[in-house]
């Protein structure tokens, strides 16, 4: 074990990937000599050399593009767009080609080996282009995983799953977390499943679900929460397509309440689908409406950044609601 | 930093690419006698008639499958007719390992890698031996064994792709390339761009070749582009370029030939620009008439790639009139035979409709296969094609 930040482990992945296998190549804007403009690849390109790791022209849907025929190939690409809010000149390439390359032929063909990787959200005062949370557009495209880590060991271990996942996966890194803390990450190579999500912590008057950079909202508001006397069953979605209904739906059996929250804005977000799917499933078990608590419907604001989103004193709000319904 | 090590003026001088005037290679005149001048490439006479019989095969299934279409029993059809040189004179200049990423109309490279007329049959008529699976229009082909990507609809997205395909071969060492094939309007598309600029600046051995046959459905190269054609294009991203006539089979040859030793043996990608000419329309779909008229059609018929080396073959006394029927007859009764098996075959299982969108059947979709087929045993009546495959596989959650 060694202390990490989610940098360090992100980067402690890509080199634990390419160390094992030499079909593993990263690139992407300013990956190689530099290390990325978050230095999330730093010194693989020193490791490695420059064609298995390097920068390409600056075309997100060239990138993506590029990655397709070498996972097609038999490649392992793992691509880096700079900013999610970049990736959708790549939607094309993403929704058209990689969720659909298995598929259209039949199994003949598959960019399985293709793991996009990508920093979103907000709070690092980027304003509507270094902030946004695009989970949503990709978890409707069948054919993609989309998975986000909430801290460093999580980012270790779902990001070599990915990247040895038999299907084309985007990884949204948590940015605002990148150096915000460290944690213990083991050196070796460790997976951690992909379409599972994790109960951080059980609870029995209500379900608090998020992924990413919310969980530490979410621990902050269910600190508060349970100073309150509320019995809080928190839990991580890590994937969002392929979800992991089972997990949530169980908690919800027993919690009668699920509070969901997402950085992205309400109206077509990740939490509408989570919602839609529970009351299905837990209708008769339900004590209060499932609250969803997550960005507004604007494009992502800069001054305003902090009432726009979902901090811990909104998702807190959002519990005493639900169990004073 | 700057890289361009510029000369330097003191006034504003402005330059209009007009000194690149990038020519047209040609070898072979419409009788099928050479250019003054001109020397045949080296192509023997097995490969000579194996490069013909797909000419002859890709324009007789052609004219067969858009009268099939026309009869009502297909669906779609898109013809390559007027192009065949263009792209099986390129093809046939590559190693059969190879990888080709292709845009849509060009079954001649498969007919020439040996693509039989059952494996054509089964994909357009989505039956349950088609690779696909009967999950794309007709004509959206693909093989492993013979190296051809599967077709995908949405333009130009496989030129990149080739590019990535290819920089895996390089890395890979074993002296394959990438040619991918596209359109002169799909080179309007910001992923022809993308991938010729990352093609040079990462030396990728890897063929560009696009098929300027005139038209984009209805759209006209003058509406296109401004510029001379696509090739200079080239120029902009530092990249080798030949023009060529793309009814000429033995310019084709040659100039692929040539440009799969620069991509292999140097890593420097190239730029074909293939003339051509669509004869016939854009898909079953579209109506020429609208666009263009008889008389300009009339004078690129005049210049029929495959006439053009049937009367260079009879020149060099490798083929004859009897040659020639033997052919048209035996591919005909082959294609209609063909045609009427694959026609009665059944479509392919229901559980096709949720494999390989992933590795294996995620839970969520499982559970809505679950609920399809209940539905359909309810229905049987209504779901003639796969109420028996709802039956047959009724175990809840069985399919992963």
């Amino acid at each position: 074990m060694t202390q990490m930040n989610m940098l360090q482990a992100i980067n402690n992945a890509l080199d634990t990937a390419m160390a094992a296998n030499e079909r593993v190549l990263c690139f992407g804007e300013d990956v190689g000599v530099f290390g990325g403009v978050f230095r999330a690849t730093s010194n693989l390109q020193q490791k490695y050399g420059k064609a298995r790791c390097f920068n390409t022209p600056l075309v997100e849907q060239g990138i993506i593009g590029f990655a397709n025929g070498l996972a097609a190939q038999g490649s392992v690409p793992v691509a880096e767009i700079q900013f999610a809010d970049y990736i959708f000149p790549a939607f094309d390439q993403i929704v058209n080609e990689s969720a659909k390359f298995r598929y259209r032929s039949g199994n003949l063909f598959n960019v399985g080996g293709l793991t996009i990787r990508a920093p979103y959200g907000g709070g690092i005062a980027g304003g509507l282009y270094h902030s946004q949370s695009p989970e949503a557009y990709f978890a409707h495209t069948p054919g993609l995983k989309v998975v986000v880590p909430r801290n460093p060991h999580q980012a270790k271990g779902l990001l070599l799953a990915a990247i040895h996942d038999q299907n084309p996966t985007l990884f949204f890194e948590p940015k605002r977390l990148y150096r915000a803390s460290v944690g213990e990450v083991p050196e070796e190579d460790y997976r951690l499943p992909l379409g599972e999500a994790e109960v951080l912590k059980e609870g029995t008057d209500v379900t608090v679900l998020g992924w990413g950079a919310q969980m530490d909202v979410v621990e902050q508001a269910v600190e508060a929460a349970e100073k309150d006397g509320i019995s809080c069953e928190v839990i991580d979605l890590r994937t969002i397509l392929p979800w992991d209904v089972e997990t949530v739906a169980n908690s919800v059996f027993k919690t009668g309440r699920l509070v969901v929250t997402h950085e992205a804005p309400l109206t077509g977000g990740f939490a509408g689908e989570i919602a839609a799917t529970i009351q299905e499933r837990c209708f008769l078990y339900l004590e209060s409406p499932i609250a969803r608590v997550t960005g507004m419907d604007t494009p992502f604001p800069l001054v305003l950044e902090k009432e726009h989103l979902p901090n811990h004193l909104k998702v807190h709000e959002a519990i005493r609601s639900s169990m004073e319904f | 930093m700057t890289t361009t090590k510029s000369r330097v003026v003191y006034s504003p001088a402005f330059t209009d690419g007009a000194e690149f005037r990038i020519p047209t290679f040609k070898l072979l005149k419409q009788d099928g006698s050479l250019y003054k001048g001109a020397k045949a490439p080296d192509l023997d006479k097995d490969k000579a008639l194996r490069i013909y019989r797909a000419m002859v095969t890709t324009r007789i299934l052609d004219e067969r499958m858009l009268a099939a279409q026309r009869q009502g029993r297909l669906s779609f059809y898109m013809q390559c007719t007027g192009e065949e040189a263009a792209v099986i004179g390129s093809t046939a200049a590559l190693d059969d390992a190879d990888m080709i990423m292709a845009q849509y109309r060009e079954q001649g490279a498969l007919a020439y890698r040996g693509f039989s007329i059952d494996e054509f049959m089964n994909q357009l008529f989505g039956n349950e031996l088609d690779y696909g699976k009967g999950r794309q229009m007709p004509v959206h082909y693909g093989s492993s064994k013979l190296n051809y990507m599967t077709i995908s609809s949405p333009l130009a997205t496989q030129i990149p792709q080739a590019t990535g395909y290819a920089y895996g071969q390089k890395m890979a060492g074993e002296g394959h390339c990438t040619i991918t094939y596209f359109g002169e309007g799909a080179a309007s598309e910001g992923d022809f761009h993308a991938a010729l600029n990352m093609a040079a600046v990462h030396r990728v051995p890897v063929i560009f070749l696009c098929r300027n046959n005139g038209y984009a459905i209805s759209t006209p190269a003058a509406e296109q582009f401004a510029a001379d054609g696509v090739a200079p294009r080239a120029y902009g991203y530092k990249m080798d370029v030949i023009r060529v006539d793309g009814n000429d089979i033995l310019a084709m040859y040659q100039a692929t030939q040539e440009a799969r030793k620069l991509a292999v043996e140097y890593n420097r990608p190239v730029l074909i620009e293939a003339m051509s000419y669509r004869l016939a329309a854009h898909s079953s779909s579209d109506d020429p008439s609208g666009y263009r008229s008889k008389d300009e059609e009339a004078v690129w018929r005049e210049k029929d790639p495959i006439l053009r080396m049937r009367l260079w073959l009879e020149r060099k006394k490798w083929w004859g009139e009897d040659d020639e029927k033997q052919l048209q007859e035996n591919m005909r009764r082959e294609v209609l035979e063909t045609m009427k098996r694959a026609q009665k075959r059944p479509p392919p299982a229901l559980d096709t409709l949720v494999s390989d969108v992933y590795d294996q059947v995620p839970p969520v979709l499982a559970e809505q296969f679950d609920k399809l087929k209940a539905h359909i045993r309810r229905h049987p009546d209504e779901y003639p094609k796969s109420a028996e495959h709802a039956k047959g596989t009724s175990q809840e959650g069985g399919l992963r």
